[in-house]
């Protein structure tokens, strides 16, 4: 029961990840290669809301690069994931030791 | 989703973080006394913030031809009540920060406000008021963590209609600008959370269903089948 209810909700995430690629242009009209990130668009409106506005800090260090920092957005990824990877791991092997059946 | 940096007015950057503080000082001593109480919860600690790192770093392409972030914040707001994801969320927002040049230390504390407090306070509400009426558990997960996906975009776009109040139709209509960016391409990126976070909830659940009793978020008669 729980294996199926999961396996539907994940195939609802990867429906509503590859809809927008797979349609693309066809409903928004974005032309553009890549979607643009709705901070990105949050800060075009502050441009036009208040168009003299300038940000007034910024980091001295930042990513070197565009490839860099998806690198880096990964490893947050990887880094999270690697934590719920070993308690999934270290739980369900814990079950089986202790006999407890899954409940899946 | 998160404000960038340098994009609030100094007076906001410091209200906000102002505003922020005392939830994270609450939100630590909250996380001590439940690791305290119950010494087995840290791994569920663990849990919650690697979930929120993990959704967090996740920019998912929406229908409107833009994308956005999943905040990650619905599981630990259920699990360790909302007052706990204040110092998780500034831990992983900080992380974003200075790594990542994503948000921003001036906007830091505007951004804890959305993520770590109103977005996991409605998430745990909604979960309690749900739990009350007697919906089943993954509908209450999933519409926990999909409305608080929704409201932390809401409260973002609050924060930057109040700093940036449109000259004619001033703060409303800013505001309905701002959630014009950001609410339509969120509310499939808070289907996929609400989604993900049920998935994650069914493995705590029969992962450390003892802890969740003893921790009240499920009731023993519950697990007991």
């Amino acid at each position: 029961m729980r294996a199926r209810t999961n396996i539907i909700l994940l195939a609802i995430v990867v429906l509503l990840v590859v809809a927008p690629v797979a349609l693309r242009g066809r409903v928004t009209g974005s032309s553009q290669g890549r979607f643009i990130g709705s901070d990105t668009r949050a800060q075009e409106a502050v441009g036009e809301i208040a168009p003299s506005y300038a940000p007034w800090f910024r980091l001295p260090i930042a990513p070197p690069s565009p490839p860099a920092e998806s690198a880096l957005f990964a490893l947050q990824a990887a880094l999270g994931a690697g934590f719920l990877g070993y308690y999934l791991w270290a739980r369900r092997g814990s079950k089986r030791s202790a006999g407890v059946p899954d409940d899946d | 989703m998160h404000i960038m940096e340098g994009f609030l007015p100094a007076a906001h950057a410091v209200g906000w973080t102002a505003a922020s503080t005392p939830f994270v000082v609450v939100g630590l001593k909250s996380i001590a006394k439940k690791v305290k109480d119950e010494p087995e919860s840290k791994m569920l600690l663990g849990v919650s913030g690697a979930f929120m790192f993990v959704l967090s770093a996740l920019k998912l392409p929406s229908v409107t031809g833009s994308s956005s972030h999943p905040t990650g914040t619905g599981l630990g707001s259920i699990i360790f009540g909302p007052l706990a994801m204040a110092p998780v969320a500034l831990v992983v927002l900080l992380f974003q920060a200075l790594l990542l040049a994503h948000g921003g230390i001036t906007t830091l504390g505007a951004n804890v406000f959305s993520m770590g407090v109103v977005g996991p306070a409605v998430a745990y509400f909604t979960w309690r008021a749900l739990r009350k009426v007697g919906a089943p558990l993954g509908v209450a997960v999933f519409s926990a963590a999909f409305i608080g996906d929704l409201v932390t975009y809401l409260v973002t776009s609050m924060q930057l209609a109040f700093a940036f109040p449109d000259p004619v139709s001033g703060f409303l209509g800013s505001a309905v600008k701002f959630i014009g960016v950001f609410a339509f391409t969120q509310i499939p990126i808070a289907l996929a959370e609400g989604a993900l976070t049920t998935v994650i909830f069914s493995y705590v659940r029969s992962y450390n269903r003892d802890e969740l009793v003893r921790m009240g978020v499920l009731r023993a008669r519950e697990v007991a089948a």
